[in-house]
């Protein structure tokens, strides 16, 4: 009796670390860290066969165009372009531009940052562009046989102008106005703030059929 | 002298103890954040890269659909559309949108969105023709899958 009590009963542990090893190298190999990121697009509803599509009758100044053809050469306002990095700024300036001297505008101005006031004052109220943010429409027309990467680098040139717009307004960047969430609150309330009178008005046309 | 003598008499073992402990941690870790590819890709997927990107909030409403060149020689040079583990006609991607619904609760179905995941080099047709796909179906939060561009 005495001898059994005297007995070690350790199971041998010097094994562990190794067997941990195993399984640690095994998921850091199967490991793919989910990127679920990307360029979110609501698409626009199934024409209704009943409802005639209405009669579009905008201005040509209130159209902001953006045309790439099959062998992705890109024109933007009927001038050829080969940086598309630039579309951002023309975005930018046309959506500011405030061309319509009324009440509704000047209360919009008085809205905005001050950089962005300034901005206005300085380089916008142009008669040949845009009358007010509410009307102002970014038209974005590809082909059939258009890339899908310009495709893909144009549409995010837009998107992030609107967002640097509506992020410039109540001084947050593109990316932090992108990440509110709009379940709190406060941040909904930003959200409201930053999009009130200045609609993200992209129309993305149905493609021509021309490079198939 | 003597002083040096003393010193080397002190052991010098790295206590080992707590190494399996470590080692754990980060097992679990990366038990925690693996997620075990549900499908083969059986497309080419050089995803293209952008600045705005969008984070996806709530993975369980995310379905995917995978454009691109088939990687077997044998299924021809066409980009094809790929959803679940097959190749499939842009006619399949209503019957594929639905059955993706019906694991949603009522409330969800309408949140639904399609991470469209495209090779950069295919056009855009195919791309519309799946976009036109989905508006018959009314599941149009779609989401173009990119990665972050660092440059500026």
């Amino acid at each position: 009796m005495a001898k059994s009590k005297n007995r070690k009963v350790d199971i041998p542990s010097a094994s562990l670390a190794d067997i941990a090893f195993l399984l640690l190298i095994f998921f850091l190999v199967t490991t793919t860290i989910a990127s679920d990121k990307g360029i979110a697009l609501l698409l626009p509803p199934k024409p209704d066969p009943n409802v005639e599509p209405p009669d579009i009758t905008k201005n040509q100044r209130n159209i902001f165009k953006v045309n790439v053809n099959s062998s992705d050469r890109i024109l933007v306002e009927d001038e050829p372009l080969q940086d598309i990095s630039k579309i951002r700024d023309m975005v930018k300036e046309f959506v500011l531009n405030f061309g319509d001297q009324n009440q509704e505008n000047q209360d919009l101005i008085n809205s905005l940052s001050g950089a962005q006031r300034n901005f206005v004052l300085s380089q916008g109220r142009k008669p040949d562009s845009s009358d007010s943010p509410g009307d102002a429409v970014v038209s974005f027309k590809t082909d059939r046989g258009t890339s899908y990467e310009i495709y893909l680098g144009i549409l995010d040139e837009i998107m992030g102008a609107y967002d640097e717009i509506y992020g410039d307004r109540v001084g947050l960047t593109a990316e932090e106005f992108r990440n509110l969430d709009k379940s709190d609150p406060a941040q909904n309330d930003v959200y409201s703030r930053a999009r009130e009178g200045i609609p993200r008005n992209v129309s993305i046309a149905e493609p021509t059929k021309i490079g198939e | 002298m003597s002083k040096f003598k003393k010193k080397a008499s002190t052991s010098q073992d790295i206590p080992t103890a707590s190494l399996p402990d470590i080692i754990f941690m980060l097992l679990f870790f990366f038990m925690v954040t693996t997620v075990l590819r549900e499908s083969d890709i059986l497309v080419e997927q050089k995803i293209p890269a952008a600045k705005e990107l969008n984070k996806l909030e709530r993975k369980s409403l995310v379905s995917y659909i995978y454009i691109g060149k088939p990687k077997q020689s044998d299924m021809g040079a066409e980009p094809r559309i790929q959803i679940n583990d097959r190749l499939v006609q842009p006619t399949d991607i209503q019957k594929f949108v639905n059955e993706e619904k019906d694991k949603l609760t009522e409330v969800e179905r309408d949140q639904i969105t399609m991470a469209l995941k495209v090779d950069r080099d295919v056009k855009m047709g195919i791309v519309v023709d799946v976009q036109q796909e989905l508006k018959e179906v009314n599941a149009r939060k779609i989401l173009y899958s990119a990665i972050k561009r660092i440059d500026r």
